[in-house]
């Protein structure tokens, strides 16, 4: 298998604040990898220098075979749903798909199956200032699977959805691999985590302490739910 | 169609039916209304829009970029999480705002001498637009250079508004002291300096010198008039301001791309 994500010795400070140190980790495709750990651990940062957003200070990092800054072509394969989405007030969600779709040279074969099951149709023609926190939400989810990526990052993608679409989505996770679709994610949820992932990395401090399938990490904790075992790393890495 | 044809295209798409922007282009109209119905002909409008111009635009314009970028910063990201160069975003943002800015002001004053005649002062008020327009994409790309220099939105909207109140108000101010203070010596150079350190000056030099009554409007004015006479003049001022409109917009481009979002 190749690797669809890989670092080795992450280091990015912002001012005087070290958030990755020597950050190690390697995702291989074809899973679903969750990136859990305490608020400030690095996974937000971590997750924008997969999408070149930020520049690693030291380390090498490679995306899908790419030094995210030596261009972004590797942004063609690459999706992205950020954990609060703001588009243009005034465009209506077909206009920003629209404008994506473009910016790709609309590719022929577009997933559009969430904007079915969330029934986003009547609302893609409204400016986008008229929809509630959630129907952006699942916009934004849509853009995210729309070009059937090879990896797709999810920053807390259930976060402001009802539950229904929430299962909706979770489904459409599931299914992603099966399509040819790297997942890493990020959720504050234990229970979304378990549902979810096949893998987990757990950051702390700016590091990579554990990044194993979720199996591996009931055994060597000795905990059944997951929300312990993250807990029990937590304590063992203090 | 390039990338950056098509941010650009949504850009205006979202400026243009803002409501803010109407709102911008009728203030101007209305202001220039009730100048004409005041009995006024239309130099002597000119010359009365001339102050309100050169404080409004600029103000304007630094604190509406300002706050643009800011509200972009997570559409932004989503662009850049696309196939997207830095560049060409930074370009279309920037472009997107000012030009609609720009022309909601041409409307705005442009239109009541439609219908109140230029008065034999056509001159002036394609002059007078010129100014603003070109004053619009300094401001804005102050704005932009100072919103990608501060992370935090209200420290930028602060050093926005700072910028706007020296180059505006305390600019004009200190020149005027230094010249009371140096009377007795030639200050004729260092003042032309101080005049192409600060575009509002360059605008309304500019417009003194089309309006041929630079003594009127201060030394400033009255000291370029005679160092360049008037083409020499307009041609120096201009490609000072385009260095103006020029200079900043690089500049925030070149920390937009290198910067971490």
């Amino acid at each position: 298998m190749t690797a669809v994500i890989e670092a080795v010795g992450l280091e990015k400070r912002f001012g005087r604040l070290p958030v990755l140190q020597g950050l190690d980790l390697s995702i291989s495709a074809g899973g679903i990898t969750a990136l859990v750990g305490p608020n400030a651990a690095g996974k937000s940062t971590f997750i924008k220098a997969v999408l070149g957003l930020v520049r690693p200070d030291r380390g090498q990092l490679s995306v899908l075979g790419q030094r995210p800054e030596a261009g972004e072509s590797y942004r063609e394969r690459v999706g992205y749903m950020p954990q609060a989405a703001r588009f243009p007030e005034n465009l209506t969600g077909h206009e920003v798909i629209r404008l994506l779709s473009g910016l790709r040279g609309h590719p022929a074969d577009q997933d559009l199956e969430l904007v079915k099951t969330f029934g986003l149709v009547p609302e893609l023609a409204k400016p986008v200032r008229t929809l509630s926190g959630g129907t952006r939400q699942k916009l934004n989810a849509v853009v995210a699977f729309l070009f059937r990526p090879a990896l797709v990052i999810l920053d807390e993608p259930t976060a402001g959805l009802d539950p229904v679409s929430s299962a909706q989505l979770k489904d459409k996770v599931l299914a992603a691999p099966g399509q040819g679709t790297t997942v890493l994610l990020t959720s504050h949820l234990m229970g979304e985590v378990e549902e979810l992932a096949d893998r987990v990395a757990f950051l702390l401090e700016g590091r990579v302490r554990f990044h194993d399938t979720v199996a591996a990490l009931r055994e060597q904790t000795g905990e059944h739910k997951l929300e312990r075992a993250v807990a029990r790393l937590m304590v063992r890495a203090a | 169609m390039t990338a950056f044809l098509r941010i650009l295209r949504a850009e205006l798409r979202d400026v243009l039916r803002s409501r803010w922007l109407p709102g911008y282009a009728v203030l101007f109209l209305v202001l220039t209304d009730l100048l004409f119905r005041f009995g006024g002909s239309g130099d002597r409008v000119l010359l009365s829009l001339l102050n309100v111009v050169l404080l409004l635009v600029p103000l304007v314009s630094i604190v509406v970029g300002t706050m643009h970028l800011y509200q972009s910063r997570e559409f932004v990201e989503l662009l850049l999480s696309q196939p997207v160069g830095r560049r060409a975003l930074f370009g279309a943002l920037w472009l997107g705002l000012t030009v609609p800015m720009a022309l909601a002001f041409v409307a705005g004053v442009g239109l009541p001498f439609l219908w109140h005649g230029t008065g034999g002062a056509g001159g002036t008020l394609v002059t007078l637009l010129l100014v603003g327009a070109a004053l619009t994409a300094v401001f804005t790309a102050l704005a932009y250079l100072l919103a990608v220099s501060f992370q935090d939105r209200a420290a930028g909207l602060g050093a926005a508004i700072l910028v706007w109140l020296l180059l505006a108000v305390v600019y004009d101010g200190m020149i005027l002291v230094g010249t009371a203070i140096f009377a007795n010596y030639p200050i004729e150079t260092p003042v032309l300096a101080a005049v192409v350190l600060n575009p509002i000056d360059l605008g309304r030099v500019l417009l003194l010198l089309k309006v041929d009554i630079a003594a009127l409007m201060g030394y400033t004015g009255a000291v370029f008039e005679r160092f360049f006479g008037s083409s020499r003049g307009l041609v120096i001022s201009s490609l000072a301001l385009a260095l103006w409109v020029a200079l900043p917009a690089w500049l925030g481009m070149r920390r937009f791309v290198r910067k971490d979002l």
